[in-house]
């Protein structure tokens, strides 16, 4: 076991961190901090892995198909558009 | 598939075929996103449809300066917001609701109850379509501030800034709400797949 730095992160502020961390929007020195805990932890290492999987697996999501109906609707909202149109 | 950009084109000559397509790939998700504002899903349908009729209506006007999708989204947003306002939705951004339960954290901010492996188990899930509907079903239990934003961004794939602009919502909002959501997602998948391994 390492010892704790007085500027160490510890696992719990670590999970807060996660999305800023993705998104790029951490500091070079928070980033740098970030990764330094991440190196010693396997912990967190795994959750930063789990969170993206999330992120992937959501994107995975396809839309529902359009019923019948809901077209023959829109088409004529477009019908209608037109008509105002002239 | 055309893109948004030649649709566009097409669609301002008058082309039925063009509004089909749009229809297609954006009808879906913005039901989607009206549910979360309005409270039944007959509602949620008149306030798309209105904003495709607002759409073609406004088809002079749009200048291009954000991205069809962005634009088209905004409408829905803020149609779906103005018919929505009767139920109150005053939920403050930054709740304090953490990432994970406390309690899985010792005395001194470490792991005390780590993390449990099921990515893998996930991914086979995933493909085998066994586990769709429950991912939809999670996303519709975020608190609607949430979800809006969790289904824009990651569903739906737009931008931070994409994403800030139909939900009318500062950078530093919206990166708070997307952390939240994937967060409590993130959990739900764990307590799906606790005690696989």
């Amino acid at each position: 076991m390492r010892l704790m730095r007085h500027r160490d992160l510890v696992c719990q502020q670590v999970v807060e961190l996660v999305t800023d961390y993705l998104e790029g929007t951490l500091g070079r020195a928070a980033r740098r901090r970030l990764e330094a805990h991440l190196a010693g932890c396997p912990h967190c290492t795994e959750y930063l892995a789990q969170m993206r999987a999330t992120i992937g697996l959501t994107g995975r999501l396809t839309p529902e198909d359009l019923t019948p109906r809901m077209r023959e609707d829109l088409v004529e909202v477009f019908r209608r558009w037109q008509s105002e149109q002239n | 598939m055309d893109s948004d950009g030649k649709l566009l084109l097409r669609l301002r000559s008058g082309d039925e075929g063009a509004f089909a397509s749009l229809v297609e790939r954006y009808h879906e998700p913005m039901l989607q996103l009206a549910a979360s504002f309005v409270p039944s899903r007959a509602v949620a349908e008149e306030v798309v449809q209105d904003t495709w009729l607002a759409m073609l209506r406004g088809l002079d006007g749009f200048e291009g300066r954000s991205s069809l999708k962005t634009w088209l989204f905004r409408i829905l947003v803020n149609r779906a917001r103005t018919t929505g306002a009767r139920e109150q939705r005053s939920v403050p951004v930054a709740d304090p609701e953490p990432a994970v339960d406390p309690s899985r954290f010792d005395a001194s901010g470490g792991w005390a109850d780590p993390p449990e492996h099921w990515v893998e188990a996930a991914e086979g899930r995933v493909e085998a379509g066994k586990l769709a509907d429950r991912i939809r079903a999670w996303i519709d239990e975020l608190p609607a501030r949430q979800r809006e934003v969790v289904f824009l961004r990651d569903v739906e794939g737009m931008s931070s800034q994409e994403v800030c602009a139909v939900l009318a919502l500062t950078d530093a909002n919206q990166r708070v709400l997307l952390h939240r959501g994937r967060s409590r997602l993130r959990q739900l998948f764990e307590d799906e797949f606790r005690g696989i391994r």
